[in-house]
């Protein structure tokens, strides 16, 4: 079986993200870089896939700059077999993104592509299913599974997707509960948080991963236009909501919400 | 000169600084309390490859160099220095199989460790012999192919959970230290006493113990070097395993100073943050600047190690400076935390408790300027 | 003319509030873009679901069919293909639930359309509109602009008032397209049942976090009390303590009620993405320094164990 996860560098989302003066983009001094959380989360899915059928390949694509290879070795150093970078110079949307991802695919014929839902920086939320579309294949998002991240099957570290007569089960966590599809392989996933737990990178997967290859390619190489279809004007913050009063007790909490707020 | 780290260097520092946030951080109060042994976290560490760092990769180890186990335990010590003080337990412990054994002794008593989650002790000290350990009295006497160990042990970490002890006895008391040598005892032979875990000030998460050896018996195959060659061994163990005792305290000294920042933008007094008060901002920046000092020293203690030349200076300087340094911090991030940081509802305490035995293990740091001041005043 | 395509969202045959919050956006688009706006309802037995959209002052396209009877994201963009090409939409337009966010890029590369989600409001001057969008956990907001002819939105309903009933629209069949071979296939949809209002339509919401330590008693009790509905963090659904359909936040449910209560929740930026548009937000934490409080109107320092019970009494008071 093989797998080909998508692996996004994005700001640490635990930081604090502020806007530069002119709007231009975000004010990058001192940020820290992660792979994209719900990346994590399809590497590993990836992984326990390939450990529960014994053999397989993950392969993890990046697209960005040469420093995210650095996240790719993330995914490698937690067991994926190789990466894939495609070098871009700009940012590219999530159309372009598909688009470049689409052409990757046709070399690689993976069996599945697992993506995460989203990446935390643009949120937009796209870029599985427009692939899903440009490659003609069924897709299934926001991934997730019955039992809970506390739960014995999460800690025995057992796949949430069962792949087995050139199908993929998925259960979807969407609007109002859970929905089961079987999509016919290859099929692309997207992952929700509540899929698992990814594990941490050991030490000697880290030293090994250095040695595992890494191939670079250029939206040339893929012959893809990448001209955004969505373009960025000019970013600003959102309002801020200040703080308000602490109150010392419940009868004052009360008062006010009555008399003040008038929200009871 | 270069002080930039690989990539790798970076990536293993990563891990174990997640390691340490998400794994040991959130219990280490827990362990603190209750004194109970982390097997649960120790586990997952051993899981990950966080210990047996140095052991070369011939016998299933990782063969990091010490540069990049300075990285690794200083993030482990910020989790908890107890609970990276029991991890790190095994890396003193086979250092000195690894320094005086044959490939067949390492192979023997070091690859079972990297294998399985096994804890090994290094037992040097005893109770009257801490920082004079040439005056041990632990006795081994030849029995046929046998030695017959007779003594006790004083504050061996891991002692009550180990499997394998590395134990210096000298063969004749008359000899001095040219009579100390080292032995593997392997199991819970007979005649071997455990006692029950001493209740300390700090550190509490790892295991310390006293141990008696009555007539224990030892094969000779299990003696690592020569006769009378304990003390060079112990004495090299020493020196390449001191960095890693300073990255303990670089450790704990960094885990208080982020306190104290969090705190000092936090708090208000005056109706502003205490950090905008020149007084706390100058115990800060000593606070980093020394650290900072610490880590380097520390780190050039180990790159030495890894050159193979000799490090004795600087890993005293790294350990002496970064053990005080480390309680200093401590100090002033206590008084920074005034009343809250005198309570246990706040981390900083435990930090303050933890620091003071730094000062004390592998080498107090009195003894640390003794060795210091011979180097200086040598030939 | 640049009309409206509005794509409703419905479940168990009623059309989903977030809908109607949808179709004002597509009106505000409309009346700058001089078009028109067309509801679509696809589904199964989904007439109702139709009338109702019209009702609202919409001519509305309905492909009720068994084929299309569950959001296949495979089969449903192909219907909006075809209605967004009937009705010449240049606007494709959707509230930005589970259903959309699944459908509508597979909308959007078939219409060759550039796409903006999450959309909370709009820029730009007269018919060149750009649109607004959160970013980065909705610490930025982000001003785009779709460069291609066709634009493929998904709007925040929380950002939109709900358009008004108005003067009932036409209701016309839409002939599925050839939906060619479909490689999806539904095997069920288990279904949250609750009592309480749903989440993101609640005019108070009470919401328990790590604080509750599993325990959501006090949660649902208050929420109980005050016809509320019960919302949750990522951290207390991550560990199966209530169903993943009460996440509040970056990737939960957005939310804007009247008032937010939150019990034992630290305000992680994730979560405070999903509920500061409330209007009011009391905070109850043990914790002093919790950044939740740098966002609350109401803040009190204390015990959710100890404060909720005493909150209850005393609202029960008067």
């Amino acid at each position: 079986m093989k797998i080909l996860c998508g692996v996004k560098r994005v700001e640490d989302p635990d930081q604090k993200i502020k806007v530069n003066p002119d709007g231009s983009w975000i004010a990058l001094d001192g940020i820290n870089y992660k792979p994209n959380p719900y990346d994590e989360i399809a590497v590993e899915e990836a992984l326990r896939l390939k450990e529960a059928h014994g053999s397989g390949e993950v392969v993890v694509v990046s697209i960005g700059g040469e420093e995210s290879v650095t996240e790719m070795r993330h995914a490698m150093a937690m067991g994926a077999d190789r990466g894939i970078l495609v070098k871009v110079s700009e940012r590219v949307d999530s159309d372009a993104a598909a688009r470049l991802l689409a052409k990757v695919v046709e070399r690689e014929k993976p069996d599945l592509v697992i993506l995460g839902r989203q990446a935390v920086d643009s949120d937009q939320g796209q870029t599985g299913q427009l692939l899903a579309e440009y490659l003609g294949w069924g897709q299934a998002t926001f991934a997730a599974k019955f039992e809970s991240l506390e739960s014995e099957e999460e800690k025995a570290k057992k796949p949430g997707l069962q792949v087995q007569d050139g199908k993929v089960r998925v259960i979807r966590e969407i609007d109002g509960g859970l929905e089961v599809l079987d999509v016919e392989l290859p099929a692309v996933v997207t992952t929700e948080l509540r899929l698992n737990h990814p594990r941490y990178a050991s030490l000697p997967g880290i030293m090994k991963a250095k040695k595992k290859p890494v191939e670079e390619l250029t939206p040339a190489d893929l012959g893809v236009d990448v001209t955004p279809k969505v373009k960025i004007r000019k970013l600003s913050s959102p309002p801020e909501r200040k703080a308000g009063i602490k109150v010392p007790d419940v009868a004052t909490l009360v008062e006010k919400l009555r008399n003040e707020a008038k929200v009871i | 000169m270069n002080f930039e780290l690989t990539e790798e260097q970076i990536a293993l520092r990563d891990a174990a600084r997640k390691f340490a946030r998400e794994v040991i951080a959130p219990v280490a109060a827990k362990y603190d309390r209750t004194g109970e042994f982390p097997y649960e976290v120790i586990s997952k560490g051993f899981e990950l490859g966080l210990m047996n760092l140095t052991v070369p990769a011939e016998y299933g180890g990782l063969g990091l160099s010490k540069v990049d186990q300075v990285l690794v335990v200083e993030e482990l010590a910020a989790g908890c220095v107890g609970i990276a003080t029991s991890m790190g337990a095994n890396d003193l412990a086979l250092l000195p199989i690894l320094i005086g054994g044959t490939p067949e002794q390492k192979e023997r008593f070091v690859r079972p460790f990297t294998e399985k989650l096994r804890f090994a002790s290094f037992c040097l000290t005893e109770p009257g012999a801490g920082s004079d350990a040439a005056g041990l009295s632990t006795t081994a006497v030849r029995d046929g192919d046998h030695y017959v160990l007779n003594g006790t042990k004083m504050w061996i970490t891991n002692g009550g959970v180990a499997e394998q002890y590395t134990v210096f006895a000298t063969v004749d008391k008359a000899r001095g230290h040219k009579g100390i040598t080292c032995f593997v005892v392997e199991g819970r032979p007979e005649g071997l006493g455990v006692g029950k875990p001493e209740d300390k000030l700090g550190q509490r998460a790892s295991n310390t113990v006293q141990l008696t050896f009555d007539n224990v018996r030892v094969p000779v195959e299990n003696r690592i070097g020569e006769e009378g060659d304990g003390w060079r061994i112990a004495m090299a163990t020493l020196d390449q395993s001191r960095p890693m005792t300073a990255a303990f305290a670089v450790g704990v000294g960094r885990a208080a100073m982020e306190h104290a920042i969090a705190y000092a933008k936090e708090r208000k007094q005056f109706g502003q943050p205490i950090a905008n008060f020149q007084a706390i901002q100058f115990m800060l920046a000593d606070m980093a600047t020394e650290l900072h000092a610490a880590r380097l020293l520390t780190l050039e203690a180990a790159w030495l190690t890894d050159a193979g030349k000799r490090s004795t200076l600087v890993s005293s300087h790294a350990k002496r400076f970064a053990a005080d340094t480390a309680m200093k911090v401590c100090t002033d991030a206590v008084q920074i935390f005034g009343g809250y940081g005198y309570s246990k509802e706040y981390p900083v305490e435990k930090l303050f408790r933890d620091a003071k035995l730094i000062q004390i293990y592998e080498g107090t740091s009195q003894i640390q300027r003794l060795v210091i001041a011979r180097e200086l005043l040598r030939g | 003319m640049s009309n409206v395509l509005l794509v409703a969202e419905h479940l168990n045959q009623s059309l989903k509030k977030s809908s109607l919050h949808a179709l004002e956006a597509a009106r505000q688009i409309a009346s700058r873009s001089g078009g028109k706006v067309f509801g679509l309802v696809v589904g199964k037995g989904v007439g109702e679901v139709a009338n109702e959209l019209a009702r609202h002052g919409v001519e509305v396209l309905v492909a009720d069919d068994a084929r299309v009877e569950h959001p296949l994201a495979e089969a449903w963009s192909k219907v909006v293909e075809k209605a967004a090409k009937e009705v010449s939409a240049t606007y494709v337009v959707a509230a930005s639930g589970s259903q959309s966010k699944d459908v509508l890029p597979r909308v959007a590369a078939r219409l060759g359309a550039g796409m903006a989600s999450d959309v909370i409001g709009f820029g730009g001057e007269g018919a060149e509109i750009t649109f607004k969008r959160p970013m980065w956990a909705g610490s930025v907001i982000a001003e785009v602009e779709i460069t291609t002819p066709v634009k493929v939105l998904t709007v925040r309903p929380t950002d939109f008032s709900a358009a008004q009933p108005g003067e009932a629209g036409q209701v016309r069949s839409l002939e599925l397209p050839d939906l060619g071979t479909i490689r999806t296939h539904f095997v069920e949809f288990r279904q949250v049942k609750s009592e309480r209002p749903p989440l993101t339509e609640a005019r108070i919401v009470v919401s328990g976090g790590r604080g509750t330590r599993g325990d959501f008693s006090p949660v649902e009790a208050l929420a109980d009390q005050l016809g509320a509905a019960v919302g949750a963090t990522r951290a207390a659904v991550d560990a199966g303590w209530v169903p993943n359909d009460l996440q509040v936040g970056q990737t939960g449910k957005t939310v804007a009620p009247d008032l937010y209560i939150a019990l034992g929740i630290s305000g992680a930026i994730q979560h405070v993405a999903g509920m500061k548009g409330s209007k009011v937000i009391v905070a109850i934490n043990k914790d002093p320094d919790a950044p939740i409080f740098q966002i609350a109107d109401y803040g009190l320092v204390g015990d959710l164990f100890q404060v909720v019970p005493e909150l209850q009494k005393a609202l029960t008071g008067k």
